[in-house]
């Protein structure tokens, strides 16, 4: 036999599988982010190379000053989630405060309603004139005029921060669970008292956690866009989201667009680099230290405190919300009240029935979010399975290429996206493709993870026990790793799913006519005044997605969601 | 196919990762239905060296070949699904959502045999590993010898070409593994599969082979059998792997060995290097301790006296430690639970010639 003839025969057939893997990859993270850059490097009318976008996108001070607007508000929502959050994970870690469950069950329950479903509960509640606070202070205090206002630059960051504490919260308590309790001892037994130790041992210990989770929350809240929507936009307070929207509002400006999205993106990049280092130099290596039991700090009578400040805050961010919105769903109109003659059914009969788009709405949901969760797990199943196996060379770029999606801002993707696809030659917008492409590419660093770390938990013997014995690798992965990781897919199956079932600021640039989803819809309702369906409308999302969460529970345990996966 | 061609053939075979040569220029043949241990310790390349020949990794340089076809060179292998071969891997790799007899048939099963087939010859070997009453059971349900045995059943059963070992015992405790070395030469008696048996444990390695070859920094020392490496080991590090040794350092020159300031008559080894350095290994069962002070040396007892310095009773035999007068070199020395000595005791050493053995420097080349 010839030596090519050898080398062919000898070729593994899986092989094909893996190189169109990596096209795929180039297709959904590479192509989109390229065609963002050039975009914004082009004049869309000449083809000709320019900077003009660039002068256009931060020529006006109203520009420019969205962007200050959307620092300052991301700083403010930082601090005001350490303020609560690392006291919080804290009191539940390292304390014997009661309730603990209780207290982790409700910041979870903050962390699954989606920002914007919150964001309408508080305009409910505290609108300014018929803002349920306000009519009750008015009521019963006699106040001439209600003291709360939303749509200000307080509400705004109240709104976000109350939505956004889980991140701080899940870092935080995360680094204490490895801190041992000698670590502490041993300051005590050389004379340090129980404040002394907290402040000395115990948060430098988790500080840099804390920094981490600090710049994870402050990308979150400067990438979201559903509350600002909301909230900023009749404030008239400009973010850089609002004014990315404003961009691809009629005279849509694209080309501005990517100009203008380009340093959120260097900015998410630069801070995103520096939470892994802040992560990984000296966060794991202090907190690995395994050994030991750990005991809970006593807090006498202090410890019903700590559990009425924790309850505190989940009343704000998730208990008063749940009860408006239930309210709101099931009401005629929403300022008068509980009553029993106020009580319909009318709403959900509105969404679901009566509107065929928001029926519509609803079956796109679930149907993009299924499509985009079981994509998205293929593909980052294969690559993880690709990068673990070393099966190709530049294994590491691969991987890199699946986390990649995560520190874009959905904004900015669905901004590359739309470049990408929507005209020429693809002429993908309108149709639930982009949408589920894009979903995909969104939510693909969640799945690659879970997968490479289910993965990672099958010792490559067993694959090779297939191989010997007489079958190839794609046998292998059929009849031996899809079996063992049946049950962690379908955990990360979820943790793609939920989220995508709530996206929105992907969507919001991506959908058409015939392709809006409730996150999309409840937006939309909400601008036009019809708060009572759109609540329902939240009601519907937020009883799916607690119902899955449960079942991840179920499935998965207790790590389900509240581990830190990044 | 002519007789003398060996079933397996490793020509030169190196294997690099980066700058790291983990095999370097091995060479060995083996017979059909030959037991051949690479034994050697962590990291001397014998797992890297097996693991070409399954087909798992690719060689640098050289070539493998079976039956006199070409498997392995440094710009194609054959993958391993189809080299007809089967392994045992180190964690057993018993794949934990299949019945023990789902493992058995799964290479069966590949082999497109009919269902009767793979159902009388998995029952078959099921008895050979005495699982029999097992057949239903997961993985999950056996102890670890169990395991064992359905990875030996399961690689076994297909009748390979080569049948590949890796580590097969170490995650057994003592007692279950020094049955599972007897139950697996057992197995080889009864199938005659051409074996390739990588271990760390020579005992292992010496219960189960027809040859062991000793693997040191990715080359291969000595392939012997096992009588032959521990009587004759032909380098310093086989002598020391193999078993316990004293080594001891001195020149050859017309006919006489000089050490230790004393000189004795090389005269049985005509292998004995004439003139220079050379390395002499005594085995400490070797040497014979005795309370006679009177020294007679000949050509056929090299005496020297020494002192007792450590000594440890063992149960099957005492452990002494002598260092010989003159000098301060320190001996291992075993003797039987009869023969007695106190720390401090002189007493006079007696070597008998014949098993002493005659080491090159160290470094060759």
């Amino acid at each position: 036999m010839s030596n090519l003839r050898t080398r062919l025969y000898n070729l593994e057939p899986s092989f094909l599988l893996w190189v169109v893997l990596v096209g795929v990859l180039a297709l959904l993270v590479v192509y989109p982010l390229f065609w963002l850059l050039v975009g914004s490097l082009y004049s869309p009318g000449s083809g000709e190379f320019t900077f003009a976008n660039f002068a256009t996108a931060y020529g006006r001070i109203r520009y420019i000053a969205a962007f200050r607007n959307s620092i300052v508000m991301g700083l403010a929502v930082t601090a005001a989630c350490a303020v609560v959050a690392v006291p919080m994970a804290w009191a539940v870690s390292r304390t014997n405060m009661p309730g603990k469950g209780l207290v982790r069950a409700l910041t979870l329950g903050a962390f699954i309603i989606p920002p914007y479903l919150g964001a309408l509960a508080w305009i409910l509640l505290a609108g300014p004139n018929a803002g349920w606070l306000n009519s009750a202070l008015k009521r019963f205090a006699g106040l001439e005029e209600g003291v709360f206002n939303i749509f200000s630059f307080p509400g705004l960051v109240f709104i976000i921060a109350v939505y956004s504490y889980p991140y701080l919260f899940v870092f935080t308590s995360a680094a204490l669970d490895t801190v041992s309790s000698e670590m502490e001892d041993a300051a005590n037994i050389l004379g340090a008292r129980k404040w002394q130790t907290v402040r000395r041992i115990t948060l430098p210990l988790v500080l840099p956690a804390i920094l981490g989770g600090a710049i994870i929350t402050f990308l979150e809240a400067i990438a979201l866009f559903g509350s600002p929507a909301m909230i900023a936009i009749p404030a008239r307070y400009n973010v850089v989201t609002t004014q990315l929207l404003e961009f691809f509002s009629y005279p849509v400006r694209v080309e501005v667009a990517e100009a203008y999205a380009l340093p959120l993106l260097a900015v998410t990049v630069a801070l995103y680099l520096l939470q892994q280092r802040l992560i990984g130099r000296r966060g794991h290596v202090t907190l690995t230290g395994k050994g030991g039991e750990r005991r809970m700090i006593e807090l006498g009578p202090w410890r019903w405190m700590a559990l009425g400040g924790c309850l505190a805050v989940s009343a704000l961010s998730v208990i008063m919300p749940l009860v408006i919105i239930g309210q709101a769903a099931f009401a005629k109109a929403w300022t008068r009240g509980f009553s029993a003659d106020n009580l319909t059914w009318s709403n959900f009969h509105y969404i679901l029935f009566e509107q065929q788009a928001t029926a519509q709405a609803v079956i796109n949901t679930f149907l993009y979010a299924a499509s985009a969760a079981s994509f998205a797990l293929a593909l980052a199943l294969a690559i993880a399975y690709v990068v673990e196996r070393r099966l190709l060379p530049l294994g590491g770029l691969l991987g890199f290429l699946c986390m990649a999606p995560f520190v874009v801002p959905g904004i900015v993707l669905a901004i590359g996206f739309y470049a990408a696809y929507a005209s020429n030659p693809f002429f993908l917008y309108g149709t639930a493709a982009i949408m589920i492409l894009a979903f995909i590419t969104r939510f693909l660093p969640i799945a690659y993870a879970n997968a490479g770390a289910a993965i990672r938990g099958i010792n490559p013997e067993m694959e090779e026990a297939v191989r010997i014995l007489g079958g190839g690798r794609l046998l292998a992965v059929r009849k031996i790793v899809a079996p063992l990781l049946k049950n962690s897919l379908l955990g990360a199956w979820l943790l793609v799913f939920i989220p995508a079932t709530r996206e929105l600021s992907t969507a919001i640039f991506l959908y058409g006519p015939n392709t809006r989803v409730m996150s999309v819809m409840l937006l939309n309702l909400t601008d036009e005044g019809r708060l009572e369906p759109a609540a329902a409308f939240g009601l519907l999302l937020l009883i799916v997605i607690i119902a899955i969460v449960g079942l991840g529970y179920l499935l998965i345990g207790r790590d389900f969601m509240v581990r830190r996966s990044t | 196919m002519q007789t003398t061609q060996p079933k397996l053939a490793l020509r030169n075979i190196a294997r690099h990762f980066g700058g790291f040569a983990a095999v370097s220029d091995v060479t060995m043949e083996l017979r059909a239905g030959e037991f051949v241990s690479l034994l050697g310790p962590s990291g001397c390349g014998k797992t890297t060296t097996l693991r070409m020949i399954a087909g798992f990794i690719k060689p640098t340089a050289g070539t493998i070949e079976m039956d006199g076809e070409l498997l392995s060179s440094s710009q194609t292998a054959r993958p391993p699904e189809r080299r007809n071969m089967s392994m045992i891997f180190q964690s057993y790799a018993v794949w934990p959502h299949m019945t023990v007899a789902e493992n058995i048939s799964f290479g069966l099963t590949l082999r497109r045999l009919s269902a009767g087939v793979v159902r009388e010859k998995v029952e078959r070997i099921l008895d050979v590993v005495r699982l029999g009453a097992l057949a239903e059971r997961y993985p999950a349900e056996l102890s670890g010898g169990q395991q064992q045995r359905v990875a030996l059943a399961r690689a076994i059963v297909v009748e390979p070409s080569v049948l590949l070992l890796d580590e097969p015992l170490s995650n057994l405790d003592a007692s279950l593994r020094e049955e599972m070395r007897f139950e697996i030469r057992r197995l080889h008696d009864e199938f005659r599969i051409t074996t390739v048996y990588v271990t760390h444990d020579q005992s292992e390695a010496m219960v189960t082979s027809d040859r062991i070859a000793v693997m040191n920094l990715g080359r291969v020392e000595q392939i012997d059998p096992p009588y032959v490496i521990y009587n004759q080991p032909r380098t310093k590090f086989v002598a020391g792997f193999i078993g316990r040794t004293n080594f001891l350092e001195g020149t050859a020159a017309d006919g006489y060995l000089t050490f230790d300031g004393l000189s004795f008559p090389a005269v049985p080894f005509a292998a004995a290097p004439p003139y220079g350095a050379v390395t002499l290994s005594i085995r400490p069962q070797n040497i014979t301790l005795t309370r006679d002070q009177t020294a007679a040396t000949g050509p056929s007892r090299w005496t020297l006296q020494g002192t007792v310095r450590q000594r440890a009773y063992l149960g099957e035999f005492w452990d002494y430690v002598v260092t010989t007068s003159g000098s301060d070199t320190s001996l291992r020395v075993t003797a039987p639970p009869a023969d007695v000595f106190e720390v401090g005791d002189a007493v006079r050493l007696a070597i008998d010639p014949a098993f002493v053995v005659f080491l090159p420097p160290q470094n060759p080349g």
